[in-house]
């Protein structure tokens, strides 16, 4: 077992070498789309924090983006504000966005399941609504960031490592979160909340705590996408796409694992972001997602890495019991009974 | 005075075709315990089959509700029978929400590439000037009248199939207690598939009248179900009087505002009603209380 843990530590480590080299490639485009994945890997992690283990599906999270957009877009405009500076405003739309989750979440966390489902769609559409409608938000023209004279060929690279940061801030919080008492308090809801509340937990203010989080992650990420798009505009700042995609990402890799989102978001955007480059009709793109969403609910209900997990369980089960069936007496040194009670992996590796 | 008048009667009249969508998704979601996020660009899709059937076919959109609603029916049931049907599990609402999100996407995706992203307006008999009549000094078109009156015999038929037949009666069991409706024998598949395919056929109804009213593009779709979602929410969930009285309700309130404020604003009181009312009465203005436990 511990060697397991230790070849997992060490293909973490290679994974993230290999991440944070990538811009070093020089390829602009690779860099580019490099820094999209990152973003999502970021937000699909931020989402589950708070959906997957409390089990509240949010499809409002583009209200957090979005506001983190506007933040960093409306300080910029009014500070004049240019060049690298603005990567230091990244984390204020995230503590805006915070503050939005706490009147947010008060009212949409008095509800359950479809109905918290619904009022964030509601609180999504007002929020679109206002960025539109207001005359300080640019309506439908937009704020555009002033122009970065930076060379060409490594422009993106700060926008990369920004992302990559922000994306092992939230997958090491999550982590963190997940094996401490407030992450048990979380999955408690998750499970039955009313045995939870009974038990002791204080159901509110932990839920809002944990949209809290979430939201100041997206936020982040929102800011960062302002000077990345160049723009902040209604349609792309509040994005029902953007709700969809990531917890289809979440449900994809293993809704509520600590892995399972970040599994999802570097499978899937690569695709997303090859399709918008591919091909020249985005129309076809969204039927392929929708149908490739329909495919993953149906086939794959609990995700990849749960269902692989199980699989594998499966495997090893089957052939223990092949191996115990073919002789009366267990292979030397080989104990069935020990074998299932102790560490089952390490038995299969050494009969295989 | 006329001008209030006049703002009454657009919103109740047009009240009542949205509360006709809104008791197809209500009641979709007492049989099935989900909440059809594609009811709304369902909608759209009955106002471009209408559409089609004119232009092409110069079928009146009355007549060809004959073509339309069955249509839509089978489509409702195919969703239920291949993409609701199959979860199972402990996530099955929520899977099932996204199902729905999912078939709501490819929806859009085909209408677009299939009629662009610029709006239509159906130039039929009754968006001519000649098709009204003159009410407190206005001149009021007869597709209000009509698609009100439309709606009002879509809700009775459905009343009377809910309380008045052995299919409404097994629809109403499976509604309070789907175990139970198992054990007395009623086939609980069946009644929810010809449910989804009832609150999803109503929207070709729905969608034509709303043709008729306004101009749609695909993506009319999101604001048509935020609309629709807000109503249910607000009659209660599950509720078929609470959802008409919410959508009567809440549209002439928009209608009200349309007139003396501004049409950019109308919208925004959907959701402000919508988070009021969930802040004083989270079960909604007509929904008992824990109407469905978790």
């Amino acid at each position: 077992m511990r060697s397991l843990a230790l070849w997992r530590a060490a293909g973490l480590a290679v994974l993230l070498a290999v991440v944070a080299l990538v811009p070093l490639a020089g390829n602009i485009e690779l860099t580019q789309v490099g820094v999209l994945v990152l973003m999502f890997v970021g937000a699909a992690v931020a989402w589950n924090i708070f959906s997957g283990f409390t089990g509240y599906i949010s499809l409002g999270a583009a209200v957090f983006f979005g506001v983190g957009v506007y933040t960093v877009a409306l300080i910029t405009r009014h500070l004049n504000l240019d060049g690298g500076v603005v990567f230091a405003l990244y984390p204020l739309g995230g503590l805006v966005a915070a503050l939005v989750a706490v009147p947010f979440g008060l009212i949409a966390l008095r509800v359950r399941r479809h109905t918290f489902v619904v009022v964030t769609i509601a609180v999504f559409f007002i929020f679109q609504l206002m960025a539109s409608n207001f005359s300080w938000t640019g309506g439908a023209i937009g704020i555009i960031p002033p122009f970065l004279n930076w060379d060409a060929a490594t422009v993106w690279n700060p926008f990369y490592y920004a992302a990559l940061l922000i994306a092992i801030v939230a997958a090491v919080l999550a982590w963190a979160i997940w094996g401490s008492r407030f992450g048990l308090q979380l999955r408690a809801i998750r499970d039955d909340e009313d045995r939870a509340r009974g038990l002791g937990v204080r159901t509110m203010r932990v839920k809002l705590t944990a949209f809290m989080i979430s939201g100041f992650i997206t936020g982040t990420l929102g800011g960062l996408y302002f000077y990345y798009q160049a723009d902040a505009l209604p349609q792309y700042a509040f994005n029902p796409f953007f709700d969809l995609t990531i917890a289809l990402m979440a449900f994809l890799g293993g809704f509520g694992t600590l892995a399972g989102p970040i599994v999802g978001a570097l499978l899937l955007e690569p695709y997303l972001g090859w399709a918008q480059q591919q091909v020249t009709n985005t129309y076809v793109a969204q039927i392929v997602l929708g149908a490739l969403f329909l495919v993953v609910i149906i086939f794959l209900p609990r995700g990849i890495l749960p269902t692989a997990g199980e699989k594998l369980t499966a495997l090893r089960a089957s052939r223990q019991r092949r191996a115990a069936e073919r002789g009366t007496e267990p292979p030397p040194g080989l104990p069935v009974g020990a074998s299932a009670a102790g560490s089952p992996g390490s038995t299969t590796r050494s009969a295989s | 005075m006329g001008t209030f008048l006049r703002a009454i009667t657009d919103g109740v009249l047009e009240g009542g075709v949205y509360g006709l969508m809104a008791v197809g998704l209500t009641l979709i979601f007492g049989v099935l315990d989900l909440i059809n996020i594609a009811q709304g660009i369902m909608v759209v899709l009955g106002a471009y089959l209408s559409y089609v059937l004119w232009t092409h076919l110069h079928i009146d959109v009355f007549v060809g509700l004959l073509i339309t609603i069955p249509a839509m029916f089978i489509l409702g049931v195919a969703i239920q029978y291949l993409f609701i049907r199959p979860l199972r599990g402990r996530e099955r609402t929520s899977m099932s929400l996204l199902a729905c999100y999912a078939v709501a996407i490819i929806t859009e995706g085909i209408l677009y590439q299939t009629f662009g992203s610029n709006y239509l307006s159906m130039n039929t008999y009754w968006t001519t000037p000649q098709a009204t009549f003159k009410v407190f000094g206005y001149y009021l078109p007869y597709i209000y009248v009509l698609g009100f009156a439309l709606a009002v015999v879509f809700v009775l038929a459905i009343y009377f199939v809910l309380y008045r037949t052995q299919f409404g009666r097994s629809v109403r069991a499976t509604m309070q207690d789907h175990t139970a409706a198992r054990l007395v024998g009623i086939d609980v598949n069946r009644v929810a598939a010809i449910t989804f395919g009832i609150g999803v056929g109503v929207t070709a109804a729905g969608g034509m009248v709303f043709g008729e009213l306004n101009a749609f593009n695909p993506n009319t779709g999101y604001d048509l179900i935020s609309r629709l979602l807000a109503i249910v929410i607000l009659g209660g969930m599950g509720s078929i009087g609470g959802a008409l009285g919410a959508a009567v309700l809440v549209i002439t309130l928009a209608s009200l505002v349309d007139v003396y404020w501004n049409p950019e604003w109308s919208t925004v009181v959907f959701y402000g009603a919508l988070v009021l009312v969930l802040v004083f009465r989270p079960q909604g203005l007509f929904g008992r209380k824990e109407a469905r436990a978790q």
